[in-house]
């Protein structure tokens, strides 16, 4: 087994917490007021810097390989077969697999959440390239922009809509599976609740950490939602009166 | 009132030189040995049906298509020596889905070419205003998103972009091909009228004969396979058709045809000497038109008037008269 280990006693604070923690009731708020400096907030920061690694070093990669499959069209399906493969292995078992190699680190958890978002951005990217309407493409060029300004000027800003829908669907599924890392590394949101599952289920702790996971993805994803509005003024241009 | 900063730039003269485009694995050319000279200012409109090249002939002009033989030269410089790019910024070019950004607004739609050449900010400002007046749009509209506009205003953004930086030529393709008659016909009178401002040459494709004559200084007729089966002038075409394909694609109202580039001040009319038609027509109605109402009404015969001034009577005879006239 390569659980994290908790250095923490089973029960914290055990015979000083209130009575709704010694019960195991099913939510103590002074719980979490005594935990939030020291387990939960720590926990938080370290879920964003976790899912914000692996959506920008995803992000980097996909869009790349993006522009590329977008320029050479046969580059589309290697890397779709590919970046599938990987979105289709269980998290656990993509863990269990790195381990040997790159021990439990940060790495490891970051190799594996990075992979998941590729796919997606690949795809969304992709599309979003292809779906610029063919006379848009026709009048930049016949006016004289290179390919570089084609692709900069006019392709990308038509594609944004798309490409932040797949930002947005690949960083929701990274704060979930980022509570998984905590089987290889003791970071985020996922320790705390592998630390209650291991006290016969801590209720408290559990739904805490759940909760904030919860939190932190629907505020990630309308940050993206406001994000890409403030970037797209044209998309929400009323129609002729 | 032509506005400001517009038509600096000398109109050139595009001169085709047995061009040839040939798709690799074709059995025959798209564009055969091609030539024809546009003179500077005019336009110039390539008409055919469907598969006759005219639309690949005119995307040569800006390497848009590669030339496979022969050349093209504009203002007597072969576009085939020129950079792609650098050529493309300085060809007006319109195409009939108009092609505009969605994603900017009508005044960085119009600035695109002018920012390219890295005019400056301010120049740009004046430019897009005065392109605005030009097309006759108002200033309001450049803050707007073309998603705002009606297919007619975008149509007038399209041309008002294309003349952005001043080209001297300009390359039209079925630009008033998606517009409904109505306003397709004022579109074409307004670019009329906008041409003999600014003066640019201008190859304009159509597949509609109606269209060519009457926006064409000379008509190019193809014929399948890229062939040029006749150019000269619309009157040209219509009373001495080079050939039985010609005749056919003009169509057997090539008569009524050329009464349509006749005005009825034209004609020649008899003295009013106290008749009364019921019929009054202004002076500036096409013959072709008149015609039809001549016929239309049960006495036949109309007054032209000229601003109320009373010109003189038109008749049948004095139509069919026209006719004649030319065809001599």
């Amino acid at each position: 087994m390569i659980l994290a280990q908790s250095s923490q006693p089973v029960i914290p604070n055990f015979g000083a917490g209130s009575s709704c923690e010694r019960e195991n009731g099913a939510f103590c708020w002074s719980w979490v007021r005594d935990n939030w400096s020291d387990v939960l907030w720590p926990a938080l920061r370290e879920h964003v810097v976790l899912t914000l690694l692996a959506v920008v070093i995803g992000f980097a990669i996909a869009f790349a390989l993006a522009l590329f499959a977008h320029r050479r069209g046969w580059v589309e399906r290697p890397v779709t077969i590919t970046t599938g493969i990987l979105y289709t292995i269980p998290s656990l078992a993509l863990f269990q697999l790195l381990v040997p190699f790159t021990k439990l680190t940060t790495l490891t958890a970051e190799i594996a959440l990075v992979s998941y978002t590729l796919l997606i951005i690949f795809r969304n990217t992709l599309a979003g390239l292809r779906g610029v309407p063919d006379d848009v493409r026709e009048s930049a060029r016949g006016m004289g922009l290179s390919r570089g300004q084609l692709l900069w000027r006019v392709e990308l800003p038509l594609a944004l809509p798309s490409i932040v829908a797949g930002v947005r669907i690949a960083t929701v599924t990274v704060i979930s599976l980022a509570t998984v890392a905590a089987f290889v590394v003791n970071k985020g949101l996922g320790a705390p609740i592998f630390d209650a599952i291991q006290r016969s289920v801590f209720k408290t702790e559990l739904f805490a950490a759940g909760g904030l996971a919860v939190a932190l993805a629907l505020a990630a994803d309308a940050l993206l939602v406001l994000a890409q509005r403030a970037a797209t003024p044209w998309a929400r241009a009323g129609r002729p009166a | 009132m032509p506005p400001a900063d517009t038509a600096q730039t000398e109109a050139a003269e595009l001169e085709f030189r047995d061009a040839v485009k040939r798709y690799p694995g074709a059995d025959r050319n798209a564009v055969d040995r091609l030539s024809l000279t546009v003179p500077a200012g005019e336009i110039c409109v390539l008409v055919g049906p469907s598969g006759c090249g005219k639309t690949t002939a005119m995307r040569m002009v800006n390497r848009m298509i590669d030339i496979t033989d022969g050349d093209i030269l504009l203002g007597g410089r072969s576009v085939r020596q020129r950079d792609p790019t650098q050529l493309r910024r300085e060809i007006g070019y319109v195409i009939q889905q108009i092609g505009l950004f969605p994603h900017q607004t009508i005044g960085e739609n119009i600035a695109t070419v002018p920012r390219l050449l890295g005019w400056p900010k301010a120049r740009l400002g004046e430019r897009v205003g005065a392109l605005l007046d030009l097309v006759g749009l108002d200033r309001t509209l450049r803050e707007r998103y073309p998603s705002q506009l009606s297919g007619g205003q975008r149509q007038r953004v399209g041309v008002a972009r294309a003349l952005a930086a001043d080209p001297p030529l300009m390359l039209m393709d079925e630009p008033f091909g998606a517009i409904d008659p109505i306003n397709r016909e004022r579109l074409q009178d307004e670019f009329l009228r906008l041409q003999a401002e600014i003066r640019k040459t201008v190859v304009f494709v159509t597949h509609d004969i109606d269209e060519a004559i009457k926006m064409g200084d000379r008509v190019a007729i193809l014929r399948e396979g890229g062939v040029l089966a006749q150019y000269g002038a619309p009157e040209e075409v219509l009373t001495r058709p080079a050939d039985d394909f010609v005749a056919r694609f003009v169509g057997a109202d090539r008569g009524l045809k050329r009464l349509a580039l006749s005005r009825l001040s034209e004609l020649d009319l008899d003295a009013v000497n106290g008749r009364r038609p019921d019929l009054r027509l202004p002076a500036g109605m096409t013959v072709r038109d008149a015609l039809s109402e001549m016929l239309a009404s049960a006495g036949s015969d109309a007054l032209v008037v000229d601003d109320g001034r009373e010109l003189g009577i038109a008749t049948l005879d004095a139509v069919a008269g026209l006719l004649s006239r030319e065809s001599a």
